[in-house]
């Protein structure tokens, strides 16, 4: 019989061995996959035993930890001073709804996780020494005067305001409105959904100053000006004809005022009193596809670079059926209507501080950041964030000739509601019609610094739900928000 | 040195790492270093001295390796439950002192000659089978997680599926001893037990709804009437018959149409219909949530696990994560916080008594002996496959428990029984052995 008994103790262990293979498989191959998931709780919750790194602002502190004893072990849960304040960006860090804004793309800086080699030993140390790990510290660029003026002017209006240095690409406010509290996330959800705004749904927890795709209206012409220049085929002086209207694919389209036709103009004063018919005009001269690829190098078609999720921030260009779309051929699109704004063009306020902002720079658009530097525990600088060039939109000479056209539309034309005294800015309005009374979208973009010197700001305003112009209700938020970024002059 | 005297350094060994890793367990729960945990280790070095004592008098020759491989799966279960639950953790410790003190009976009572058994074999079989059928009685029977498995008598509570497993076996061993050699001939008409035993199988799966149960004793069954008759015939027919039969059942099992659902697509993209609610939900969130969470447990151990007391078995309000953490998913406890390497040591601690347990087979003399070892040895084997494999989704999950380490007294008290009865063996083996 013991032959067979060897077989059956052969079959017995083999049983065992398959365990072990097994347990091999969900412990190496499979163990990333799962950790990912959006349903396994346990990453989730073993990083509240991480005190998380603080999240902060020069001089201000935008995230710390609060510790609760449970059961003999220390948890870390979020605190926001700030409340409402910054929410959009840092977002927030909870069990119970995960994570959003910089609490999210950053964890692993703020857990300790993403460190260098010396780092990770060190925690590994501490982790050893039953020692609560410590995370990183992130300090951010945000200017919280600035975020506060751009909070209070928006008030109860929906939109988003966005502001940088051109110079740097340092993000100087990222406003969104309706704000919520990051607080009340965790243990009081409910309050969040109560908030009302003057738009519906208000959608609080969605950064209009990313997530938010408006028409860009009137502000695209700066766009659209841009190609026109650096083709060659246009210059700032070259004359055009204003019968008040332009015929698009057959159809007749009206500028803003129709009642007032300017007749013969230059391109730089149709810039000046955003003469739709001469961009309509343009734009067909110039095709679809060419001023597309001058968008694209002002930042369009890709997510605009930030430290926030991914899925926090979305491309501009143009839409089809809810998708961002490239046409194939010129004859896909209308280009003269396109070439003011309309046309199923759609951006972010972000991205339109990006347009103003490589006008300001002399053409050159910087990569947007956020945050400045990471601190370890120790208070070592483990990174800095350096300055880089995302890209040459438009040439010297062209941005020059661009900007001074944004100038004297500040100075006399659409946007004289962003004058500040003693400083020269440039600005250019958008009225997105939607054809409803009361449901325009209006924009303002600009830039401004000290006469004779690079720009210090660039910013772009969208307001949703506006019954007025953009030059009366966002260029105002803007010069207030440009005033308090620009007099106390905090920007190296 | 004499087997005993191995015996006991071996248990010594055993000590040594049981009692660091309960400390660990300890003083991680209670977050400052004292000595609590001393009690509590000296309770089960000394519960395994008086078992080791006994042997020393009934058993000196058995197999020296068995009783320290079991103490150390014992410790390890009690570590893990009481890491989850401590108030589990105290009565898991009184389980095993019961378990120890059957033990101490079981030897006692056969110490003359265990194979006294052998006569009263058809005993054994019927009641294998009242056992089996017990919990679907009428009036006594308590369904648990959708399963009839358990019995109430009285305030106790316990699982006669397990005590019919050790029946079982000792039936199967004095039947085929008796007719090995005509069911060896592979005629048609000996293919008669085999249909029988087949049948009261999908009998009890029917009643129970209880896959795992059913699939253990049949699989013990056929591994005994391989060893019994050499023929492999009857292995493949008695699998192909199992699958057949519940394939033809599988309509009328809603538990284990269930299982196996759960075991082919636990993850969904798509909500499903959810009977639990009564809504449309992902199955990750309704049906598999437990085997789901407890692979994410397992796979949260990588390679070191993240230690004794260090694992997450609760969220931040203190829920647990995983339902019967300490009963069915004791193992995927154990490799989170042990990791693979940890968790494929316990799984060879397994192996190691599987392995000494065949042996046991191997050195018997006696057609009975040989076959009672066997059978009780892949009981072993196949019990622990069937819990830890369903845990990993090698096999359809189903509730039974992983031996000496899942919390639950019935459990441990019949594997000390089947631990009883393989030193029997073993000694005999060795003492009547021919020099």
């Amino acid at each position: 019989m013991n032959r067979q008994l060897t077989h059956v103790a052969w079959a017995a262990m083999g049983l065992i061995v398959a365990l072990v293979l097994g347990t091999t498989y969900w412990q190496t191959w499979a163990r990333p996959g799962l950790a990912a998931r959006q349903d396994n709780e346990i990453q989730r919750v073993s990083e509240f035993q991480i005190r998380r790194g603080l999240i902060l602002a020069p001089e201000r502190v935008l995230a710390r930890n609060r510790v609760v004893e449970r059961r003999g072990k220390k948890l870390y849960f979020r605190r926001y001073p700030q409340g409402r304040l910054a929410a959009h960006v840092v977002g927030y860090s909870t069990a119970s709804r995960s994570r959003a804004g910089l609490e999210k793309s950053l964890n692993g800086v703020l857990t300790g996780t993403e460190r260098n080699l010396g780092g990770l030993v060190e925690r590994q140390l501490d982790d050893l020494r039953g020692k609560p790990i410590v995370g990183d510290t992130v300090v951010t660029t945000l200017d919280l005067h600035a975020q506060k003026v751009a909070l209070d002017a928006l008030g109860r209006t929906c939109g988003a305001v966005a502001a940088l240095d051109p110079r740097s690409g340092r993000l100087l406010v990222m406003a969104s409105s309706p704000s919520y509290d990051p607080n009340v996330v965790e243990n009081n959800f409910g309050k969040i959904s109560k908030i009302t705004a003057a738009c519906r749904p208000a959608a609080p927890l969605i950064n209009r100053a990313t997530q938010g795709l408006y028409p860009p209206g009137s502000t695209f012409k700066v766009v659209t000006a841009s190609a026109a220049l650096e083709t060659n085929r246009f210059s700032p002086d070259s004359e055009f004809y204003d019968p008040g209207y332009c015929i698009a694919y057959g159809k007749r389209v009206n500028n803003f005022d129709t009642s007032s036709p300017f007749g013969n103009l230059s391109l730089a004063t149709a810039l000046q009193h955003s003469v739709n018919s001469v961009f309509c005009n343009v734009g067909k001269a110039l095709g679809a596809k060419r001023i597309l690829d001058q968008a694209k190098k002002f930042g369009f078609y890709e997510r605009p670079p930030l430290e926030t999720p991914d899925g926090e921030r979305y491309p501009s260009g143009l839409y089809r059926n809810g998708e961002l779309w490239y046409p194939k051929r010129d004859s896909d699109v209308d280009a003269g209507r396109m070439a003011f704004g309309q046309e199923r063009m759609l951006v972010t306020p972000l991205q339109m501080a990006m347009v103003a902002a490589g006008i300001g720079n002399a053409g050159i658009v910087m990569r947007p950041y956020v945050v400045e530097k990471i601190v370890s525990p120790k208070g070592q600088t483990v990174s800095r964030t350096e300055r880089q060039r995302l890209d040459r939109a438009v040439g010297p000479v062209n941005a020059r000739d661009i900007a001074d056209m944004m100038v004297s539309a500040v100075q006399a034309g659409t946007g004289t509601a962003a004058q500040i005294p003693g400083y020269r800015i440039g600005g250019k309005t958008g009225t997105a019609e939607t054809g409803v009374s009361g449901q325009n979208t209006t924009w303002f973009i600009a830039f401004a610094g000290r006469p004779g010197r690079r720009p210090e700001v660039a910013i772009a305003v969208a307001l949703e739900r506006q019954s007025l112009t953009g030059g009366a209700t966002a260029a105002p938020i803007a010069r207030s928000v440009m005033e308090s970024l620009l007099r106390r002059g905090g920007n190296p | 040195m004499s087997a005993r005297n191995r015996e006991l350094a071996t248990l010594f060994l055993a000590a040594l790492v049981a009692s660091a890793a309960f400390a660990s367990a300890w003083i991680s729960g209670l977050g400052t270093v004292d000595y609590g945990w001393l009690p509590w280790a000296a309770a089960l070095a000394a519960v395994f001295l008086v078992a080791h004592a006994v042997a020393r008098w009934i058993v000196p020759d058995a197999d020296p390796t068995l009783l320290p491989l079991t103490a150390l799966l014992c410790a390890i279960g009690l570590t893990f439950v009481y890491r989850i639950d401590p108030y589990d953790g105290r009565r898991q410790l009184v389980w095993v002192a019961v378990g120890v003190a059957v033990f101490v009976l079981v030897l006692v009572w056969l110490r003359y000659d265990y194979r006294v058994l052998e006569r009263y074999k058809y005993v054994f079989g019927v009641s294998a089978i009242v056992l089996l059928m017990l919990p679907s009685a009428p009036g006594l029977g308590q369904r648990v997680n959708g399963v009839k498995l358990w019995v109430d008598i009285g305030p106790l509570r316990f699982q006669p599926g397990e005590i019919a497993k050790i029946f079982l076996v000792i039936f199967l061993a004095g039947y085929l001893r008796d007719k090995r050699e005509a069911l060896a001939q592979g005629r048609l008409k000996d293919f008669g037990p085999l249909l029988a035993i087949w049948g009261g199988a999908m009998l009890v799966l029917v009643q129970t709804s209880d896959l795992g149960s059913a699939l253990l004793n049949f699989g013990i069954f056929l591994a005994m009437l391989y060893a019994a008759t050499g023929r492999l015939s009857f292995v493949v027919a008695g699998l192909a018959l199992f699958a057949g039969g519940a394939a033809l059942l599988y309509d009328k099992l809603d538990r284990v149409q269930q299982r196996v659902t759960v075991w082919l697509t636990p993850w969904t993209d798509d909500k499903v219909y959810c009977a639990i609610n009564g809504k449309l939900e992902y199955r990750q969130n309704c049906d598999s949530y437990q085997l789901v969470k407890s692979l994410y447990s397992i796979a949260n151990g990588g390679y070191g696990g993240t230690g004794i007391g260090r694992g997450t078995f609760q969220t931040v309000d203190g829920t647990p994560l995983i339902p019967y953490l300490q009963t069915d998913f004791v193992y995927s406890a154990i490799a989170q916080e042990l990791g693979l390497i940890g968790a494929s040591a316990v799984l060879l601690l397994f192996l190691a008594l599987v392995a000494r347990a065949m042996r046991v087979s191997l050195v018997a003399h006696d057609g009975f002996s040989k076959l009672l070892a066997a059978g009780l040895a892949f009981g072993f084997a196949l019990q622990t496959f069937i819990i830890v494999g369903g845990v990993l989704r090698l096999v359809p999950l189903t509730g039974i428990t992983l031996p000496f380490v899942s919390y639950g007294g019935s459990s441990i008290v019949s594997n000390f029984v089947m631990l009883a009865l393989l030193m029997l063996v073993s000694h005999r083996a060795v003492r009547t052995a021919p020099t």
